[in-house]
């Protein structure tokens, strides 16, 4: 009996109601439970949540997802990760959108998974909970003077200026001269490309408005980006080398040493590196025409890339309290291409700098330890999106494969999990014959625990608030900075 | 949905026998503002592209993306190009588009699960497809940024285009575009699992 008027205090819609409005769009609703839909939950809302939870959707007619988040805020690195300056890059936000409306996907915001609910519980709740929660610690240079004031993870950068709300209190020190970025990755270019863009340019964007004042004070002339390997080893791609090839007020400084022989090794490398050597080599060693010439003369900031350095200390300055240094073990490469490794030589060399940004790559850490984790390379085990040694689990996006890759990679990695979720299904491996309560009961326990949800309308109201407020101020959107503040918004 | 054709290429005979200006006080939709033809006067003689909101109107949209501009179900034998998907099992989705379609907006008018994460806007490589040798040639050359976003694409070939940069034209028609295959194992590091 209580069961009964749990069903039906919780819902606002009843079962013979529910046919007519299969397919239509609606949001926030709950709906009534149709006892045998398989249900399945996923765990982060960024690309690797919302592209796993596109492919269910499509692949069957009657399963259904809830997609939880941690934040109040849906999208992950799509919103928190992605340069301000990339806006195209972000549309990717309309796709999700589309799929967070389907009728049979919902979001749940604001739901901490391994503090508020646990993954067991989920478990119990869903016939298959898929974690996709991404990689939100960062991988550690493992330097003395890594923890001085001034030494940043990208990580924290990027979330300080595209305005995570963890990150809100980070205020970088930018009076020095010089920022040395450890790493050649996109990354690492793109907060590069942030510390060097003209201000015109940055406060047309989504950039925080904390950052642009910042920003506006910044001493910053010179970026270093600086890599253990060689010049066919960086990690970036050749759109973002671009980007800062033509940064205006910009000019690049490089040592022309470090690339001999170079063009005469290009001869059999697949397109992509070669093209990006290729326009490297261009701005690096080529005498430039002369409009580049003048360009270059009227630039008032620098930045360039040096080779076959890895950090052993960050130095600070007499009093011992501030980063001004960094000192750097000379490399030389043992073999070629992806697999050359960087071998000490036994030189050091300084390098004067106030700021260090390691760019060296993000790592997922364990929510649960229910759930198997593999701590040496920071994912969780699985076989094609499977984890291993239990069924009813599933993991995609970097949670998966590690932190790598672009949007796009992510999708693959993320469809490629929902494929083997319904492989499972239709071989029944995965066993969805007998009914799963699914939200009801874990928003019965999350309400027991005090926490309430962000709905995707909820959510739609936050973006409302940041929309108009860009729109007063020439952008595309002020973000809300802190979670309070999305939670006020949200509940208004 | 039947009823619909119906109309549809009853308005088509009816034009291409008598090549006049469509009869628009006929048609539903004429006096919606969604008509092209209701704001402005009339310009084109006996042209059928006047009446492409009537298909566009009629057609439901597939799966869970928009309409986009450009009716797929074009009846002028002279705009008809025909376009072959070939998806990642092999499968052929023979489809007759129109001169001016996106293959991309084609494709998701279609069912065919190519994505557009950026929306051609040049910012991903989700559209990756590849094309057909006979017809390959005969698409103007990529534009840089293309290029730039091709070469991150998985299993990049010699015949890889972005599917929202390629314009159909009448020189186009039986080209065949295949989704690239993405293989199930697959590791962002090129790493290969060890068959146990």
């Amino acid at each position: 009996m209580s069961g009964y008027k749990l069903l039906f205090s919780k819902v606002k819609l009843c079962k013979w109601t529910r046919p007519l409005n299969a397919g239509v769009v609606r949001r926030g609703v709950a709906t009534t439970p149709s006892s045998y839909s398989p249900r399945v939950c996923v765990v982060g809302s960024g690309p690797g949540g919302f592209y796993t939870a596109q492919h269910l959707v499509k692949a069957r007619q009657d399963i259904e997802v809830d997609i939880y988040e941690r934040l109040p805020v849906p999208f992950g690195l799509v919103r928190f990760g992605v340069a301000p300056d990339h806006p195209e890059v972000k549309n990717v936000i309309n796709t999700f959108t589309q799929t967070a409306n389907h009728a049979r996907c919902r979001f749940y915001g604001n739901v901490n998974v391994g503090k508020d609910v646990s993954v067991e519980e989920l478990r119990r709740a869903y016939h298959a909970v898929i974690l996709s929660y991404g990689a939100e610690g960062n991988r550690s240079m493992g330097v003395p003077g890594e923890d001085l004031p001034g030494v940043y993870s990208a990580k924290d950068f990027v979330g300080w200026y595209n305005g995570l709300p963890r990150c809100r209190e980070l205020s970088p020190d930018l009076s020095c001269e010089t920022a040395v970025i450890l790493g050649q990755g996109n990354v690492a270019l793109d907060v590069a490309r942030v510390l060097l863009s003209p201000l015109d340019i940055l406060k047309k964007t989504d950039i925080t408005q904390p950052t642009l004042e910042a920003l506006a004070e910044s001493q910053v002339r010179r970026v270093l980006i600086i890599g253990r390997r060689g010049p066919t080893q960086i990690a970036c791609t050749i759109k973002e080398l671009r980007e800062m090839v033509n940064l205006p007020g910009t000019k690049p400084e490089m040592v022309a040493a470090d690339f001999e022989g170079l063009s005469e090794a290009l001869k059999d490398v697949p397109r992509p590196r070669k093209r990006l050597t290729e326009l490297l080599l261009k701005t690096a060693v080529d005498v430039p025409g002369e409009k580049e010439q003048e360009r270059r003369s009227k630039a008032s900031r620098t930045w360039g890339f040096r080779f076959f350095r890895s950090p052993v200390e960050v130095l600070a300055d007499t009093e011992g309290g501030r980063t001004a240094g960094i000192r750097l073990a000379v490399n030389r490469l043992e073999g070629s291409g992806d697999g050359a490794r960087a071998v000490l030589t036994g030189e050091v060399e300084d390098v004067s700098c106030g700021l260090v940004i390691s760019s060296i790559g993000y790592k997922s850490i364990p929510i649960d330890s229910s759930v198997p984790f593999d701590s040496h390379k920071a994912i969780v085990p699985n076989t094609m999106g499977r984890v291993q040694q239990t069924t009813g689990l599933y993991c995609s996006g970097w949670l998966k494969t590690g932190p790598t890759g672009v949007i796009a990679t992510t999708m693959n990695n993320s469809f490629d999990t929902a494929r083997s979720l319904v492989e499972d299904m239709d071989s029944g491996t995965l066993d969805v014959s007998a009914a799963r309560p699914g939200s009801q009961s874990i928003c019965a326990l999350l309400e027991e625990r005090g926490v309430k949800p962000v709905t995707f309308s909820d959510w739609e109201k936050i973006n409302s608030v940041e929309t108009r407020r860009g729109e007063a101020v020439g952008k595309p959107r002020e973000k809300l900075l802190s979670v309070e503040e999305m939670l006020q918004v949200a509940r208004a | 949905m039947a009823a619909a054709a119906a109309v549809r290429s009853s308005m088509g005979l009816t034009l291409r026998l008598s090549r006049v200006i469509p009869d628009c006080s006929s048609c539903p939709l004429s006096r919606s503002k969604s008509c092209v033809n209701s704001a402005a006067s009339l310009q084109r003689n006996g042209s059928f592209d006047n009446c492409r909101t009537i298909n566009r109107h009629l057609q439901t949209t597939i799966g869970l993306y928009h309409s986009e501009e450009g009716s797929s179900n074009a009846e002028d034998p002279e705009d008809v190009v025909n376009v072959v998907y070939i998806d990642r099992s092999g499968k052929k989705t023979p489809v007759k588009a129109k001169v001016g379609d996106n293959v991309l907006y084609l494709a998701h008018k279609n069912g065919i699960d190519l994505e557009g994460a950026c929306e051609a806007s040049l910012a991903c490589s989700t559209c990756h497809v590849y094309v057909d040798s006979a017809h390959f040639d005969k698409l103007p050359e990529p534009e840089e940024r293309e290029d730039d976003m091709l070469d991150m694409a998985p299993m990049l070939q010699e015949n890889s285009r972005l599917g929202c940069q390629i314009i159909l034209t009448p020189e186009l028609d039986g080209i065949q575009l295949t989704l690239p295959k993405v293989t199930r194992n697959f590791y962002v590091d090129g790493h290969v699992p060890k068959p146990h």
